[in-house]
């Protein structure tokens, strides 16, 4: 992460010879999105039609209906962004498909499977699966509308503290809510519309409050990035610095005992650090925010111990975590269950439909990669966890790509949460950390989690289309009056646009 | 349904995933490629990389400025390739070369080419703008190799 003080022209650094090959090239781009979607397609038809032969006993067409509903809504979808953002990432959109596809026809399978009779004939948008449709087409519908709403990220630069101070509304209102309105498997995260309609407020709220991070950062970042003190080769900010890291680590610790969510709690705070992290390059915030958060953990822990109350829920699970076979049908059920079913999977799965996830416990959404798992196997599990790094590491690759320090400072917040959200609850279900209540992006079933993950994509496309756009100049918008006619020569000069932070210390690799 | 079927099915859906994994790859690959052929292309003749800062630039005898470099503060040692457009210092996000000098203001100063010459602008800074010990007052032609002082940073102008 020891980005030059001068970032190497990137790609789109664009002079007077590459003008006529570039258009083509972004046109090619389009292409191969197109094309990787219609594979990702196949691979969920694939998988839909395996499922449901294995179910049903014999091969069915019941598939079909739910396949070409869900291809056409992202072949739309691909359209629209052709017209919408011409340069984005093109392998984005085709490995958020195949995930977010692999998700309903898993839920479908679970309807087939508990109605094996007249099963392959469910409805389109019937049962669980087609509840997942549904959310999909509005999910992406929303992606959609944000990328046309949102033409410049920098825009939202402009209603940071707007939004800073929603999204800490939306975290909030779970903890101040009646139980019964808000508590859903022990963790108080939701708002309950009647008995069948709940949101997750959190899901929202970290972008929310990603977008006011970064707009924070970029402007505090200097003071925080270069006074400090040199203790043990490793540069710490002063005391007084640590305000806002020590204000975000409360306000998260808080999360983890008014809404009794881990997960969450590690999400906010994670976000925060990571962007300080990448505003200024120091090494120390990674450190003291890992220090601060086993810390306050550890803490929360040993209380839940001595004294309960808030903090039972949290002990809890840290000790089924640290020993799940201690109470295999009470307490430690779900996570038994879950190593269980990974390990009947093996190296190579079940096979599509062989497995049982009806033996799982909310399979359909917290436990849906174990439940994944046992049919597809350590190999197919793998697949997917490449294809979610492969989507981090695109939006990595925008936040480098991408000239102005607020993109930057989002992209590489947006990408990393994505990242984190997988490891919280790909690490509980696997039991490498305590379980908490995290949705698995795109895979598992859940209205919120998915319209929120697929705005946190549109973001990251739109933040990759400026980054990757042909150097016109109005990827970065600066530098005074535009060019009056003429050739476009240097009008990317921003792209040269040398980072205050860290240039002190990296004079040596500059030149 | 047959045994064979079902085993089909199951090893060759995670082959297939696998090889989605790897086209995935490749499209990135190709991507990568296609980048660094292009940065080579544009930005090598415009002297940014230290192989062509070594190479004489003999083609153009001095008149014309071709890099704006900081001699002297904290990013001393930066060079920024003049273009056609005007250049802003300061300390704001949006200028093109952003000092993190505490003697500068948020805007500062510019650099604005006019027929092939460059002239340095003081934006109404509070600690103003000076060409060799005088201060700029008015745009003011910039010779090559004369230092641009602003706050404790200080600029030159070379071919």
């Amino acid at each position: 992460m020891t980005a030059p003080a001068i970032p190497a022209p990137p790609p789109i650094n664009q002079g007077d010879g590459a003008t006529a090959a570039r258009p083509s090239r972004s046109g090619g781009r389009r292409n191969a999105e197109l094309g990787l979607l219609a594979f990702a397609m196949v691979l969920v038809g694939g998988y839909a039609a395996a499922a449901e032969a294995a179910l049903v006993g014999h091969f069915s067409f019941g598939f079909l209906g739910p396949l070409i509903a869900f291809a056409g809504i992202l072949f739309v979808a691909h359209l629209l962004f052709r017209w919408l953002a011409p340069h984005a990432d093109p392998v984005l959109l085709p490995a958020v498909a195949l995930i977010n596809g692999f998700g309903v026809m898993f839920l479908r399978r679970l309807d087939v499977a508990a109605d094996a009779q007249s099963g392959a004939s469910i409805s389109i948008f019937g049962g669980q699966g087609g509840r997942q449709l549904m959310w999909t087409l509005l999910a992406v519908t929303g992606a959609v509308v944000a990328l046309a709403i949102v033409r410049d990220h920098r825009s939202l630069s402009r209603y940071a503290y707007t939004l800073g101070l929603a999204g800490i509304v939306l975290v909030m209102i779970p903890a101040f809510l009646p139980a019964r309105f808000s508590t859903i498997n022990g963790a108080k995260l939701w708002i309950k519309f009647g008995s069948f309609f709940a949101i997750q407020p959190g899901e929202f709220a970290k972008i929310m409050l990603l977008v006011y991070f970064a707009y924070y950062l970029v402007r505090k970042r200097e003071v925080l990035s270069l006074a400090s003190k040199r203790f043990l080769g490793i540069d710490f900010p002063r005391g007084r610095d640590l305000g806002p890291v020590v204000t975000v680590w409360l306000l998260s610790l808080m999360v983890l005992i008014f809404e009794k969510d881990l997960g969450t709690s590690l999400m906010y705070f994670g976000m925060f650090v990571v962007t300080l992290y990448i505003a200024t390059e120091r090494v120390s915030w990674l450190i003291i925010g890992l220090v601060l958060f086993l810390g306050g953990a550890y803490t929360a822990y040993v209380l839940g111990g001595l004294i309960g109350g808030p903090f039972a829920n949290f002990h809890l699970r840290a000790n089924i975590w640290l020993d799940p076979f201690a109470d295999p049908h009470g307490q430690g059920y779900q996570l038994v269950q879950s190593l269980l079913a990974l390990g009947t999977g093996g190296m190579f799965g079940a096979g599509p439909g062989v497995g049982r996830p009806d033996m799982l416990p909310v399979v359909e959404s917290d436990f849906i990669f174990a439940g994944m798992g046992e049919e597809i196997g350590l190999f197919g599990l793998a697949a997917l966890l490449v294809v979610y790094l492969l989507i981090v590491e695109r939006g990595l690759r925008a936040a480098i790509g991408v000239r102005d320090s607020f993109g930057k400072l989002f992209a590489g917040g947006l990408a990393f949460t994505l990242g984190l959200q997988v490891f919280v609850i790909v690490g509980g279900v696997s039991s490498l950390i305590p379980l908490t209540g995290q949705t698995t992006p795109f895979l598992s079933a859940g209205g919120s989690s998915l319209v929120a993950n697929w705005l946190l994509v549109a973001l990251l496309l739109r933040i990759s289309d400026a980054a990757r756009r042909p150097g016109d100049g109005s990827g970065s918008g600066r530098g005074g009056a535009p060019a009056s006619g003429g050739p476009v020569k240097l009008q990317e000069l921003p792209t040269e646009m040398i980072h205050a932070s860290g240039a002190s210390q990296r004079d040596g690799e500059k030149s | 349904m047959p045994e064979i079927v079902l085993t089909v099915a199951r090893y060759g859906f995670l082959v297939l995933l696998w090889i989605f994994v790897f086209t995935v790859v490749g499209v990135i690959r190709r991507d990568l490629f296609a980048g660094a052929r292009s940065s080579r292309l544009v930005a090598a003749p415009r002297g940014i990389g230290p192989t062509v800062a070594g190479k004489p630039a003999k083609v153009k005898r001095g008149r014309a400025a071709r890099q704006l470099v900081v001699t002297g503060g904290a990013l001393a040692g930066t060079r920024i390739t003049l273009g056609e457009s005007p250049i802003t210092i300061g300390r704001a996000e949006d200028c093109t070369l952003v000092t993190t000098d505490d003697y500068a203001s948020a805007r500062h100063a510019r650099l604005v080419p006019r027929d092939g010459q460059w002239y340095l602008e003081d934006m109404g800074s509070t600690n103003g703008t000076y060409l060799d010990r005088a201060k700029v007052s008015a745009p003011t032609p910039v010779p090559l190799g004369v230092p641009i002082r602003i706050g404790r940073t200080s600029f030159e102008l070379r071919s």
